[in-house]
C-alpha cells in the first residue's frame, strides 16, 4: 500500500443554476490575459449540449485518454511514445481555434467618436486573433440554456444510443448544467502525453500542474486530455491548465470557482488513495466496472491500518485529520451519491458529481403529482429512462444502475426531510428503502443543503515550515513579534523589507474573519461597535480602522 | 582577410552560439518554446511542417557525414568516390527538396495567414532570411557544383570538410576555405551567421527534442517547490530561473 493524498472536488448538480459565476471569476483570476482569451479553466455546459470545445467527448475523433489493449495493458488512445515523436511536427489531433471559438472584442471607440448621425453607431466585433472584423458565430457557451439546440443538440456525443427516445420526447425535454474544471486525474493522460515531462502531479496533494519553464509547446497534452482541459496559450506558446487554485489551496482557502459559487454546490476535501492500485483499477476490463474500481482505490482514513500507513508514507497528522473530515470522502464513499465524470476515459478523474434529480422532479411536478412523494419519484426515475440513461453516459460509462441508486437516494432524502420539516414523525422505511439509516440520511441532507463554509471546504494548508527554516536561516527572528504573521513581519527592517504579504494570505485572513463570524456586523456586541452617527471625528474609535502598528493612532 | 573570415568570424559565432544558449537557458526558460502556430492554421502546417522538419533532419545528417567523416574512412570501408558522390547527391537532393518545399509552404503560410503573420516577430524574419539563404545556397552547391559541375570540379571533402575539422580541432587552416568556390564560402558564412543568431531565436527548440520521453515513466510526480506558501516569491529581473 502506497498512501497518497489527493485534493478532490464534488459538485452537486442539483444546485447549479447555470449562472457562470465560477467561470467568470476564474477567468478574471487566471486567464484574463492575451493568449488565453479562449481559455476557460472553468466552464459551465448546458446538457444536452455540445460542450466546450465542441463535441470534446467524441474520443473517436479527438483520441484523448487511455484505452485498454486486448492484452490488458493501458495505452494512450492517440498512440504511444514513438508515434508521438513522429507526429511532433504537426499534431494530428489538435483542436483548432474554430473548435473552441475565435475570441473577439468590440470596437467601442466608434461609439464615442461617432459624429452625430440619424442612426445609432455600432460597435463591431473584432477578432482578438487576427484583429479584423468578424462574425460572431460561436462561443464558450453558445448553446447555453439549450439555445439553438434544435440544430446542435443532436450532435451531443452522449446522446449516442438514445437519440430516438430523445427525439420522441423532445417536448418534455430535460436540461441541467455541468460545470467543469480540470479533473486532476489519478492517471492523467495529459501528463503521459507530454514529451517534455513538463506536466506533473504534485506528490503532496495530487494537483496536476504544467511547469511553465519546462513546457516546450509540443501540444500533445491538449490532444491527450479527453476532457480538453489543457489549453495552448497562443501568445507564450505554452500549455496552461486549471491549477486547482493551488496558491489558495496551499494556505487553506478554496478555489476561486468554489469560493464564488452562488449555489454553494462545490465541496473540497482530501481523498487518500493507494497509488499502487491506480493502474490496475484503470485497466479494469469492463467499462461499467471502472466507477466501482476507482472507489476501491480510495482508502478510508478512519481505518487504523490506513492511518498507520499514511503516517508512514509521510502524510502529516493534520492532513490525516482533514482527510477524516473530508466532505468529499463522505459523498463518494459513505453516501455513494457522487459519481466520476466519464470514467471510461480511464484517467481516474477526481472531480466528481452528484447527478441532478431535478429533471425528474420537474416532470413529476408538471404532471400534477406530488413531486416529494417517494413512490412517485421512484416510479418516475424508473419510467423516465432518458435522463437516467443520459446521466449514465456521462457518469458511469452507460451503466444505469449506479445513477438509478443515486437518484433514488436523493429522492428518498426529499421525502424523508419533508416529514421532518413539517413536524411529522420521520418515516424510517424511506431511508431503509435505499439502504441508509435515518441518521445517515439526515447527515447527508445537512451536508448537501445547509453545510457551512467550514464543512464544505476542509482544506489543510501545505506544510512549508521546514522549507521556511532552511531558506530563512540567517534572518529568522528568535522572538515572535506578531503571533499572527511573524514570517512576514516587517518591523525589524521597516516597511517593504522581507517578503511582501502574499495577497492570498491577506485575503485568507480577511475572509476568515468575515466567514467565521455568524453575524452580519462584526464586532457583534454593541459595546465595541462604532456608531458613525455620534462619532465626532476626533480620535480613532476602536474597530473603525484596521489596526496599524507603528504609526500610533490615526 | 582570410584569417578574419575563416578563423575569427567562425570562432566568434561559435562562442556566441555556446554562451548564448547557456545564457538563454539560465535566464529565459519561459521563452524556450517552439512558439507553435498550429492553433491558428492547420491545413498548410500539416503538409509543410513535417516536410520541412524531416527534410531538415536529413540535411543535418548529411552535413554530419559530409563534414565529420574523412574521405579516408569511407575509402577504408570500400566506398569509392563515385559511389559516395551518388549517395551524397541523391540523399542531399531528396532531403534538400523536402526542406525547400516545406519551407516554401511554411513561409507562404506565415505571410498569407493573418494570425500567423501577426504572431511573427522581427527576430523570426531575420532568422528566416538567414535560414532560407543557407538552404538555397546549400541546394545551389549541390545542384550546380555536384550535378552540373559549373565552375569546375570541386570536392568539398578535400577542402571545406578538412577546414571544418581543423576548425573544430582548434587548429584552423584558413587557406583551405580561401580556395573553395564562392558558393561554399557564402553558404558557410551564412550558416555561421545563423549559428550566432540561433540562441536568440525560436530555433532553440531544436535542443529540447524530447528524446527523454522514450524512457521516462508516463506519469511524473513532483514535490511542491520550496517557496513561500500561497504565491511565488517576486522574481527580480536578474534572478536565475528555477533556482
Amino acid at each position: 500500500m502506497r498512501v497518497m493524498a489527493q485534493m478532490a472536488m464534488v459538485m452537486n448538480l442539483d444546485k447549479c443554476i447555470g449562472c457562470h459565476t465560477c467561470s467568470v471569476t476564474c477567468k478574471q483570476a487566471w486567464t484574463n490575459r492575451t493568449g488565453t482569451e479562449y481559455v476557460w479553466f472553468n466552464n459551465v455546459e448546458t446538457r444536452p449540449g455540445l460542450g466546450y470545445p465542441r463535441t470534446y467527448e467524441d474520443q473517436e475523433e479527438w483520441q484523448g485518454g487511455w484505452v485498454r489493449k486486448p492484452n490488458g495493458r493501458l495505452a494512450l488512445r492517440a498512440g504511444g511514445r514513438w508515434k508521438k515523436l513522429l507526429t511532433i511536427f504537426s499534431n494530428p489531433k489538435l483542436p483548432s481555434i474554430e473548435d473552441y471559438y475565435e475570441p473577439w472584442t468590440y470596437d467601442y471607440e466608434t461609439l464615442t467618436n461617432s459624429p452625430q448621425t440619424d442612426t445609432f453607431p455600432v460597435a463591431r466585433p473584432k477578432s482578438l486573433i487576427s484583429g479584423k472584423d468578424m462574425n460572431v458565430e460561436w462561443s464558450a457557451n453558445w448553446d447555453d440554456d439549450l439555445g439553438g439546440s434544435h440544430e446542435h443538440a443532436a450532435r451531443d456525443v452522449m446522446l449516442k444510443g438514445i437519440e430516438d427516445k430523445v427525439k420522441l420526447e423532445f417536448e418534455q425535454t430535460f436540461m441541467f448544467y455541468l460545470p467543469r474544471i480540470c479533473e486532476h486525474c489519478l492517471n492523467p493522460s495529459c501528463a503521459a502525453s507530454c514529451p517534455s515531462g513538463a506536466i506533473y502531479k504534485r506528490s503532496e496533494d495530487g494537483i496536476v500542474l504544467v511547469d511553465q519553464d519546462r513546457c516546450r509547446g509540443w501540444r500533445m497534452c491538449v490532444s491527450g486530455c479527453p476532457y480538453k482541459k489543457v489549453y495552448f496559450n497562443h501568445k507564450t506558446g505554452k500549455a496552461e491548465k486549471c491549477t486547482f487554485c493551488y496558491p489558495r489551496v496551499e494556505v487553506g482557502i478554496p478555489t476561486v470557482c468554489s469560493e464564488t459559487c452562488v449555489g454553494r454546490l462545490r465541496y473540497i476535501g482530501l481523498m487518500l488513495y493507494d497509488a499502487d492500485r491506480v493502474l490496475e483499477a484503470a485497466s479494469t476490463e469492463d467499462e461499467h466496472g471502472l466507477y466501482e474500481a476507482q472507489r476501491n482505490v480510495f482508502l478510508d482514513p478512519r481505518d487504523p491500518e490506513v492511518e498507520r500507513a499514511a503516517l508512514a508514507a509521510g502524510i502529516e497528522p493534520d492532513w490525516l485529520e482533514a482527510a477524516k473530515r473530508s466532505p468529499v470522502l463522505r459523498l463518494i464513499t459513505d453516501y455513494q451519491v457522487a459519481l466520476p465524470l466519464h470514467p471510461e476515459y480511464r484517467t481516474m478523474p477526481m472531480v466528481w458529481y452528484i447527478p441532478p434529480l431535478s429533471p425528474v422532479v420537474d416532470v413529476v411536478q408538471e404532471t400534477g403529482h406530488d413531486a416529494e412523494d417517494r413512490g412517485n419519484l421512484f416510479a418516475a426515475i424508473d419510467a423516465l429512462r432518458i435522463p437516467v440513461e443520459y446521466l449514465a453516459n456521462l457518469f458511469t460509462a452507460g451503466d444505469v444502475e449506479p445513477v438509478d441508486g443515486v437518484l433514488k437516494k436523493l429522492a428518498a432524502m426529499r421525502s424523508y426531510m419533508r416529514d421532518i420539516n413539517l413536524g411529522r414523525d420521520p418515516d424510517e422505511s424511506i431511508p431503509a428503502a435505499v439502504g441508509m439509516t435515518g441518521e445517515q440520511m439526515y447527515e447527508m441532507f445537512r451536508l448537501l443543503a445547509i453545510a457551512k463554509y467550514a464543512e464544505r471546504y476542509v482544506i489543510p494548508s501545505a506544510h512549508a515550515e521546514q522549507a521556511h527554516a532552511l531558506e530563512e536561516l540567517a534572518t529568522d527572528c528568535a522572538v515572535d513579534f506578531d503571533a499572527a504573521g511573524s514570517y512576514y513581519d516587517q518591523a525589524l527592517l521597516g516597511e517593504g523589507a522581507g517578503y511582501p504579504t502574499p495577497v492570498a494570505v491577506e485575503n485568507f485572513r480577511m475572509l476568515q474573519d468575515r466567514q467565521t463570524s455568524d453575524t452580519l456586523a462584526a464586532p457583534d456586541d454593541k459595546a465595541t461597535r462604532v456608531n458613525l452617527l455620534n462619532w465626532d471625528g476626533k480620535g480613532a474609535p476602536e474597530g473603525l480602522f484596521p489596526p496599524q502598528r507603528d504609526r500610533g493612532g490615526a | 582577410m582570410n584569417v578574419l573570415l575563416w578563423v575569427i568570424v567562425p570562432y566568434l559565432c561559435l562562442a556566441v552560439f555556446v554562451v548564448g544558449h547557456a545564457w538563454r537557458y539560465r535566464y529565459d526558460k519561459f521563452g524556450w518554446t517552439t512558439r507553435s502556430s498550429q492553433l491558428y492554421e492547420d491545413r498548410l502546417l500539416r503538409l509543410g511542417s513535417p516536410l520541412f522538419h524531416f527534410g531538415m533532419l536529413g540535411v543535418i545528417g548529411g552535413h554530419v557525414i559530409g563534414l565529420l567523416v574523412p574521405r579516408s574512412w569511407t575509402a577504408a570501408v570500400g566506398i569509392d568516390d563515385h559511389l559516395y558522390h551518388y549517395a551524397a547527391v541523391g540523399g542531399g537532393l531528396v532531403a534538400g527538396v523536402m526542406t525547400l518545399v516545406g519551407m516554401t509552404i511554411l513561409i507562404y503560410r506565415r505571410r498569407t495567414v493573418g494570425p500567423v503573420f501577426s504572431a511573427t516577430t522581427p527576430m523570426d524574419k531575420v532568422m528566416y532570411a538567414f535560414l532560407g539563404a543557407a538552404i538555397v545556397l546549400g541546394m545551389w552547391n549541390t545542384i550546380a557544383g555536384s550535378v552540373f559541375s559549373l565552375g569546375g570540379e570541386y570536392n568539398y571533402r578535400e577542402g571545406v570538410s578538412v577546414w571544418y575539422r581543423s576548425f573544430l580541432a582548434l587548429q584552423p587552416d584558413a587557406d583551405l576555405m580561401a580556395q573553395a568556390p564562392i558558393g561554399f564560402k557564402l553558404h558557410a558564412l551564412v550558416a555561421f551567421g545563423l549559428f550566432a543568431l540561433w540562441p536568440f531565436t525560436r530555433l532553440v527548440h531544436v535542443f529540447s527534442a524530447p528524446l527523454g520521453y522514450l524512457t521516462r515513466p508516463y506519469i511524473v510526480y513532483r514535490s511542491r517547490d520550496d517557496r513561500p506558501l500561497g504565491n511565488a516569491a517576486p522574481r527580480r529581473g536578474w534572478d536565475q530561473v528555477g533556482r
